[in-house]
């Protein structure tokens, strides 16, 4: 499976949660798949989307899932340190890891390579790490959501995307409506 | 009552609950102070565009937060400030060690400080200098002034400010 494919796969799992997207195709792929006021589509800033997930889980008690990816997770890789030491139990990181940077043409990474994720997070002392293959993603989801323990979850599928349009919704519409589902 | 209470007395007076924080020299006593108070969240990053993601979050869940941290991160945070904080109208309250400025003992921290008051202005970013501790009176006017307009504001603070680094 490709990532669009695991999104289409989990969308009946994350609608009913706070989930905050990457930046790129997986926030156009989410979009386009199930666009709902309860998804915060991040437009710019590649590695952040596990920071604010955990800084909403951390400031409010519904479950928040952050989807990331693994070339994004790279860029901010102090993040899981920072999740570890904050223990918040509503809280899921979800990165999907297809060992290539999809949106910018695939290019692989390094966690495609030698690097692995999940021992990255096990040794930056993340307690509930596990790891899946792409078809299994929706079942070990919705595992961690009824656990109600933080959990990282890497899920490894294929490198590859499909083609969608741009997000044209207004950063501050999104944001609007993304802190009245949290409220709500 | 120290500077570093006034501070964060602010912050609380101001609804601030969340703060996250990269240290410095010269906002030890700050930090060690946000970390005393029961009102407010403290969480270290362990980089500031990090931290302005989990202000982010923090601010979408509710909660008013705050970053602490020196100049030089300006230099890593313009994308983030730009295409998170500004993009999407979110208000953070930057408290920032003007590091490179009068009373700094170390040459390469005046690199980055003069780029800094050039690069607050390029993004547009309302930014206060304070030199003498009687500068952190209008503390409370900013904090106001930055959850009424949605922005990032700097609230810079020279080696003055702090006391200079003793004899040198």
């Amino acid at each position: 499976m490709i990532r669009s494919e695991i999104l289409k796969d989990i969308a009946p799992i994350l609608r009913d949660q706070l989930v905050v997207c990457n930046i790129g195709l997986p926030s156009q792929e989410l979009h386009m798949i199930d666009d709902q006021p309860t998804n915060f589509y991040m437009l710019g800033t590649m590695g952040l989307s596990s920071s604010i997930g955990l800084g909403l889980a951390l400031a409010q008690d519904k479950t928040v899932i952050s989807i990331d990816g693994d070339g994004s997770v790279l860029t901010n890789l102090g993040t899981l340190p920072t999740i570890a030491n904050n223990v918040a139990d509503n809280y899921i990181l979800l990165i999907i890891d297809n060992g290539s940077y999809g949106s910018t043409g695939d290019q692989p990474t390094y966690a495609g390579k030698k690097t692995k994720l999940e021992a990255v997070a096990a040794a930056c002392g993340c307690e509930n790490v596990v790891t899946c293959q792409d078809v299994d993603t929706g079942k070990v989801l919705q595992e961690a959501i009824d656990s109600k323990k933080m959990t990282i979850i890497v899920s490894k599928c294929d490198s590859g995307n499909i083609k969608l349009p741009v997000i044209t919704m207004d950063p501050v519409v999104i944001r609007d409506r993304f802190m009245k589902a949290v409220e709500a | 009552m120290s500077i570093d209470s006034k501070i964060v007395d602010d912050f609380v007076a101001n609804g601030v609950e969340f703060v996250t924080t990269v240290p410095c020299k010269q906002l030890a006593g700050v930090i060690d102070e946000v970390e005393t108070r029961p009102e407010i969240f403290h969480i270290p990053s362990n980089k500031e565009d990090e931290g302005m993601g989990l202000c982010a979050g923090a601010f979408m869940g509710g909660k008013r937060p705050a970053i602490i941290m020196q100049n030089t991160a300006i230099g890593v945070t313009i994308n983030t400030l730009a295409t998170l904080i500004q993009y999407y109208r979110m208000p953070l309250p930057m408290l920032i060690s003007y590091r490179g400025e009068l009373r700094e003992p170390v040459a390469c921290q005046v690199e980055m400080a003069v780029h800094t008051k050039a690069l607050l202005a390029q993004m547009n970013i309302p930014t206060y200098h304070f030199h003498t501790q009687a500068d952190a009176e209008e503390l409370d006017n900013i904090l106001k002034y930055t959850f009424m307009c949605n922005k990032p504001v700097a609230i810079l603070t020279d080696a003055n400010f702090w006391g200079g680094y003793g004899d040198q």
